[in-house]
């Protein structure tokens, strides 16, 4: 599904990726941990055309997108979260699902002569089903850090994909959400998504992911299943620094 | 009936409402801080002013004068497509200046600071508008069209858009949105609307200078469009009305014409002010003043 084909990237003297290398399958939740400034976020930067690589290729169900534009990788079907949520805080619940729900919204003429018409009852459903339990009409800035987590994962879903990209979902959210976050999780990968996640949590990857590709120094130095990964030394050495 | 001198106002408030409005759609809604609106102003006025003194019709002048401003603001927001705010503000006004350089120092065709005079009355299919009585239903058809286009516009899916891209450009291009686009889009949009203003003011006062299309209307429409609130075409109409109307009442003061251009300035510095101070949000204004 996805081929991330020797990578590099440096920002100045410092290599933060260094030959990168490894396929996503389709169907399967991979889980890529590594510990701070392996080069994790610069590389799903650079998947999702934020950042320009200096060499490589990234190939999408065999299509190129390496060094695209962020909107047309994209419609190309990748879809993203950040760490540090990205919404529009001036905007309400409802705005941010009908941005991500499809590309209509651009056609400015198409607009200007049709106007809205909009469906709320499937939205109130769909965020729902993230347990928002929120108005559609709420502005971003009156909700809570942990509402606006699950929105921006809400939004990644509704965006037509054929992979998601994950940065950090469960970081800096409380027990109850990281609970409610692992259960969702948990449902796409029965609905058999594909979906690349940066997690910390080990156990929370052991759990959920069906591969784990471990980075360290902007270099991939495992590739398996998280049984097995987990256990090399030389990943226990880069990672848990035993 | 109306006296002429309120007509004359109204006028005006007709033409600055459709150039602050517009100016709001860049500044409030999209989140460009585009100084170079009344560059566009201008542009549209001389370009409307020339076109008709070479015998071009009114309604086709009017309607170029609108085109060349918005080709003129794609090829600003080009040039400036990687600057952001305070950055792109400078740039902008630069613009600003750079066009009422031009506009001074390229007499073969502006007639530099001695202007262009005796520009023509507007005449639509025969239908002239040689009185103010006249003018002034001229300019308020064209305000009302272009304020419903524009609301409607930023009150549909494409309006909350525009907001995306003021509120957060990479959030918004993970969604697959051309932010880029959207801009010159919402910018083109604009300097076309101020185009067609600066060739309304061009044919109702019949001459135009440079010195009509610099920093005093500038600073005026943007004092305009803060005062209304920003991402707010009701609170602008309606600042409109007020930042026009209330240095007026200086007219009946006894006040000598070499104090009255400058108290003018003072008025307006203490609007922004106090709205600054006590209601940064401006009269109906949607988003803060960053």
């Amino acid at each position: 599904m996805l081929e991330v084909k020797n990578i590099y990237k440096s920002f100045g003297g410092v290599k933060a990726l260094d030959g990168c290398d490894f396929v996503i399958r389709e169907n399967e939740i991979t889980a890529m941990i590594g510990p701070n400034g392996a080069g994790k976020t610069t590389l799903f930067d650079i998947i999702s055309g934020l950042l320009p690589a200096d060499s490589g290729q990234i190939f999408l169900a065999g299509k190129e997108i390496t060094n695209l534009r962020p909107d047309e990788i994209a419609n190309a079907g990748v879809s993203r979260t950040f760490q540090q949520v990205r919404l529009f805080k001036n905007l309400t619940i409802l705005d941010h699902l009908l941005m991500a729900q499809d590309n209509q919204d651009v056609k400015m003429l198409a607009n200007l002569i049709n106007g809205n018409h909009i469906d709320k009852e499937k939205y109130k459903v769909y965020i729902a089903s993230f347990g928002i339990e929120k108005k559609l009409e709420t502005k971003v800035s009156d909700l809570s850090y942990g509402q606006r987590k699950l929105l921006n994962m809400a939004i990644a879903f509704l965006k037509l994909h054929k992979i998601l990209l994950l940065d950090e979902p469960v970081a800096g959210v409380n027990k109850v959400l990281q609970k409610q976050i692992e259960n969702l999780l948990l449902k796409f990968k029965e609905e058999k998504k594909t979906i690349l996640i940066i997690e910390h949590d080990i156990e929370f990857v052991r759990k959920l992911a069906d591969r784990v590709i471990v980075l360290d120094q902007g270099k991939v130095i495992a590739d398996g299943a998280p049984n097995q990964v987990l256990k090399l030394p030389h990943v226990l050495e880069a990672y848990l620094g035993e | 009936m109306f006296s002429a001198y309120i007509i004359h106002l109204l006028i005006l408030i007709g033409i600055f409402l459709i150039l602050a409005i517009s100016l709001n759609l860049s500044i409030g809604y999209t989140g460009l801080l585009n100084l170079a609106h009344i560059a566009f102003f201008g542009i549209g006025a001389y370009t409307s002013a020339l076109l008709t003194l070479a015998g071009v019709p009114w309604l086709i002048s009017f309607l170029l004068a609108g085109v060349m401003a918005a080709l003129c603001s794609f090829i600003l927001i080009f040039v400036t497509k990687k600057l952001k705010g305070d950055y792109l503000a400078i740039t902008t006004l630069g613009f600003a200046f750079v066009t009422y350089s031009i506009f001074l120092n390229w007499t073969d065709l502006t007639r530099g600071p001695l202007g262009i005079p005796g520009i023509p009355k507007p005449r639509i299919f025969g239908l002239a508008f040689l009185s103010n009585q006249a003018y002034l239903i001229l300019v308020v058809i064209i305000a009302v069209i272009i304020y419903l286009i524009l609301n409607r516009l930023v009150s549909s899916r494409y309006g909350r858009v525009l907001e995306g891209v003021r509120d957060n450009e990479i959030g918004l291009s993970v969604l697959g949105k051309n932010v880029f686009k959207l801009k010159y889009q919402s910018m083109m949009i604009a300097a076309f609307c101020a185009g067609l203003a600066g060739s309304l003011y061009a044919h109702y006062i019949t001459y135009i200078d440079p010195s009509t299309f610099y920093l005093d209307d500038l600073i005026l429409v943007i004092t305009i469009v803060i005062v209304g609130g920003l991402a707010s075409l009701r609170g602008t109409a309606l600042a409109t009305f007020i930042i026009l109307l209330v240095p007026e009442a200086l007219r009946f003061v006894a006040l000598p014409s070499s104090i009255l251009g400058p108290t003018r300035r003072i008025i307006y510095a203490l609007i922004l002010i106090l709205i600054l101070l006590y209601k940064p949000r401006g009269i109906d204004g949607k988003v803060d003043l960053e």
